[in-house]
């Protein structure tokens, strides 16, 4: 295996995590709900993957019980801004601090209580290619679920009539209301579709990428996944560009220093976080100031009945 | 109502018209009684139900998605889902059968006002509707725009459709609809034949009250000295998707109502913004206010010279809604009306103006100083009008004064306009309403793509004039 594969390898499962909850977050905002709790709904994925993977011994009811818990938050989440119509901002902030503490509860048992990864499927055929072989097709079950998450929140929120209605849900509540479309049960399934992705991209973390748990495991993945929706422009392929790019100067940094570049470590590793606020600052300005995000987001809506 | 009956729903600001439609479209529930369709009674859960048995609507504050398409804006209002191509081409038929022009593939947001309008009235055809409400269809209209849709809708008539319409311009309905039911404070006060009736009857039975016309001063025709003059004004468009200003001219004498006309969206926003000093002119003499280049001053600076602003949005603009009325009076007139002396607010002062203002413009409320949102409309237009006139201006630029206003309401401030003139301030008037600006205006320019149109005395130019150049015309074309 080169340097270079290598490096792509690792780039691919920094990326993955990023990928998952970013391409979930961005169905709950074109559905015109703001939910900054991706955090604490990621961490409440890893911490409920591997606590009911080291129970059972099953890594596939590990990776169920985190999807379920990521979307048991964001319900939690949909009856406090839908049905309470609470503000989203100070609702997703207690989610996110909650996601955290709760997790450290769930996790507490199994400290340090090592674990194999998930093994990785390759793909026949097609993984004995020469390089591509090994990097594209000799992944594990997340990454090729990663990219049929973007390729179906794609044709579906592009292609299909029920797409059409949750982005109707997130340029006007009021208009679709009109219409005759369940404005609060569209937004509630999208905001759980984004917590069973944002679980999904927890027990990658706690069952992949570092198979144990410690306490804030997740270190900002969730917030950088909210900074990705908004450098996509709410368009899943170009968050694609976004977790790779975030996940590509992660790894680049880590081997930057490796080679004993002489900057600060703790630089380097502000790198990816510093190149995120750029990139958001030269995306905003190339758009001349103005936004492409769903006209509706973050509005509560209360119908009139 | 009757298969291919035009039937008029009248009524003033809260007497209740538009919750009767939404209950007939399902959109909200009566607590009691029952809607009769074709004989048999009706359950109206969701609008779904209301296009399935052949209700359609057309909203009076449209309810497009903005950053959609055409066609998918009509896709979604579909009960049966059809791939987007195939409604496309039904919507391409449609249009064309009507003729009511559009593209399919174009953005709302690049639309004007009357082609959104045509998406509205389209998207409710696509259903084949039995009986289409249409909720003041022609506030946004120039009057050609208006003929327009009147065609369309005897069309439609002739093919045996019903239409319900609302609206507030009695003429209009005068010359649509057989039938009228009046609504006054949530009861049905009258049914009559509108064309039996006169446009001054109708009112009377709407506001259960005589309304007169506001009475122009006698003698007001002699202009005074040259108050405010703008010269070639450019401002460039604030947002992306909006209008700016092109060298736009004009001069306002005192004791003179000069009125802006224009369909919404024409530069009104941006020459209302130059005007008040919300926006800063590109050099001090574009704007020069009693002989004092002020271009580069700001609101404040303004004021006290003695000018005073009434902007569109009575909500949100002219008042801070959870604001009182007293706090309100201080945020207009902090720089001029020495409410806080040395950084400390005189309530007692501010007290004072809310009840001068009050009382002079009969201004209604349940406590002496409620929250700006706690008034109905035509009662904040009041306040937030009165405000400014009670100043005593010497320059009065009011946007919109009585848009969504009801008649009584609008009456009182159309008069307090003239008034305000008459004592010699200088008046300039932007509204969409071009009844409003022929009663109340000595001279009219219209205002189109931000361009600014000579002004034209109001006695000698015609409805047709003004809404040819309203749409666009030049003034060889118009005249």
């Amino acid at each position: 295996m080169t340097l270079l594969e290598a490096i792509l390898l690792t780039v691919i499962t920094a990326s993955t995590p990023l990928l998952i909850a970013a391409i979930g977050e961005l169905v709950a905002e074109r559905a015109g709900v703001l939910n900054l709790g991706v955090e604490g709904m990621m961490i409440m994925g890893a911490a409920a993957g591997i606590a009911v993977a080291i129970t059972t011994g099953s890594s596939a009811a590990g990776v169920a019980a985190a999807i379920l818990a990521g979307m048991a938050l964001a319900a939690i989440f949909g009856l406090l801004v839908l049905g309470l119509a609470t503000n989203q901002v100070a609702a997703g902030l207690a989610l996110a601090i909650f996601g955290l503490g709760l997790s450290g509860v769930v996790g507490a048992p199994f400290v340090g209580v090592p674990r194999d990864g998930i093994g990785k499927i390759a793909v026949p055929f097609l993984s004995d290619i020469p390089f591509l072989g090994p990097v594209l097709f000799r992944q594990d079950p997340f990454v090729y679920a990663s990219f049929a998450l973007v390729v179906g929140v794609a044709w579906f929120l592009g292609r299909t009539r029920a797409g059409l209605v949750l982005r109707a849900c997130g340029e006007s509540a009021a208009a679709a209301h009109a219409l005759g479309f369940k404005v609060l049960r569209i937004r509630f399934l999208a905001l759980l579709f984004g917590g069973a992705c944002a679980g999904l991209a927890g027990a990658y973390l706690s069952l992949v990428l570092t198979p144990f748990w410690t306490s804030g495991m997740t270190s900002g993945r969730g917030w950088i996944a909210l900074a990705i929706v908004v450098f996509a422009s709410w368009l899943p392929w170009r968050a694609v560009a976004g977790a790779y790019l975030f996940g590509g100067v992660t790894i680049l940094q880590l081997h930057a220093q490796g080679a004993g570049v002489p900057v600060p470590p703790q630089a380097m590793a502000a790198l990816p976080y510093l190149i995120t606020i750029l990139a958001l600052v030269l995306i905003m300005r190339a758009r001349g100031g103005g936004s492409a995000a769903p006209a509706a987001l973050g509005t509560p809506f209360v119908p009139d009945r | 109502m009757r298969a291919g009956e035009a039937h008029a729903l009248l009524g003033e600001n809260g007497a209740g018209k538009s919750t009767l439609v939404k209950m007939l479209y399902g959109l909200l529930q009566p607590d009691a009684g029952e809607v009769y369709w074709r004989g048999a009674p009706a359950a109206l859960p969701d609008p779904r139900a209301a296009r399935a048995l052949g209700i359609g609507m057309v909203f009076q504050h449209f309810s497009l998605f903005e950053a959609m398409s055409v066609a998918e804006n009509v896709a979604l209002a579909l009960d049966v889902p059809e791939p987007l191509p195939r409604v496309a081409e039904r919507l391409a038929a449609v249009s064309r059968a009507y003729g009511l022009p559009l593209e399919p593939g174009r953005e709302i947001w690049r639309l004007s006002v009357g082609e959104r309008q045509r998406v509205e009235i389209v998207r409710c055809l696509m259903q084949d509707p039995r009986l289409i409400i249409l909720d003041e269809p022609t506030s946004v209209l120039t009057p050609q725009e208006a003929e327009g849709l009147f065609g369309t809708l005897d069309r439609l008539r002739t093919e045996g459709r019903a239409v319900l319409y609302i609206s507030h311009k009695l003429e209009e309905v005068r010359r649509l609809c057989e039938a009228a039911t009046i609504l006054r404070g949530g009861r049905v006060v009258a049914a009559c034949d509108p064309r039996a009736e006169s446009a001054a009857s109708l009112a009377r039975m709407m506001v259960g009250a005589e309304v007169g016309a506001a009475r122009r001063a006698e003698g007001g025709d002699d202009a005074g000295p040259v108050r405010l003059s703008v010269h070639a004004l450019s401002l460039p468009p604030d947002e992306p998707h909006g209008v700016g200003l092109q060298d736009v001219s004009l001069e306002l004498r005192a004791g003179e109502v000069l009125g802006i006309a224009g369909v919404a969206g024409n530069g009104q926003d941006a020459l209302f913004a130059a005007l008040s000093g919300e926006r800063i002119a590109p050099a001090a003499d574009r704007i020069i206010l009693d002989g004092a280049a002020v271009g580069r001053e700001d609101i404040s600076a303004r004021r006290r010279r003695g000018a005073a602003f009434v902007p569109e949005e009575r909500l949100g603009h002219a008042a801070a809604p959870r604001f009182r009325l007293s706090e309100n009076a201080l945020l207009a007139g902090h720089a001029t009306e020495g409410f806080a002396p040395a950084g400390f607010i005189r309530r007692s002062r501010l007290l004072g103006v809310v009840d001068r203002v009050t009382a002079a413009f009969d201004v209604r409320k349940g406590p002496r100083d409620p929250e700006a949102r706690a008034l109905s409309g035509g009662n904040l237009q009041k306040f937030v009008v009165g405000r400014e006139i009670l100043r005593g201006p010497r320059l009065l630029v009011v946007c919109q004064p009585t848009w969504g206003v009801d008649a009584g309401a609008a009456q009182v401030i159309r008069q307090a306009i003239l008034d305000l003139a008459r004592g010699g301030a200088a008046v300039l008037v932007i509204s969409q309403d071009l009844d409003e600006l022929l009663e109340i205006t000595d001279r009219v320019a219209v205002i189109f793509h931000g361009r600014l149109s000579a002004a034209l005395p109001t006695g000698w130019t015609t409805r047709e004039e003004i809404g040819l150049l309203m749409g666009g015309a030049t003034p060889a074309e118009a005249a």
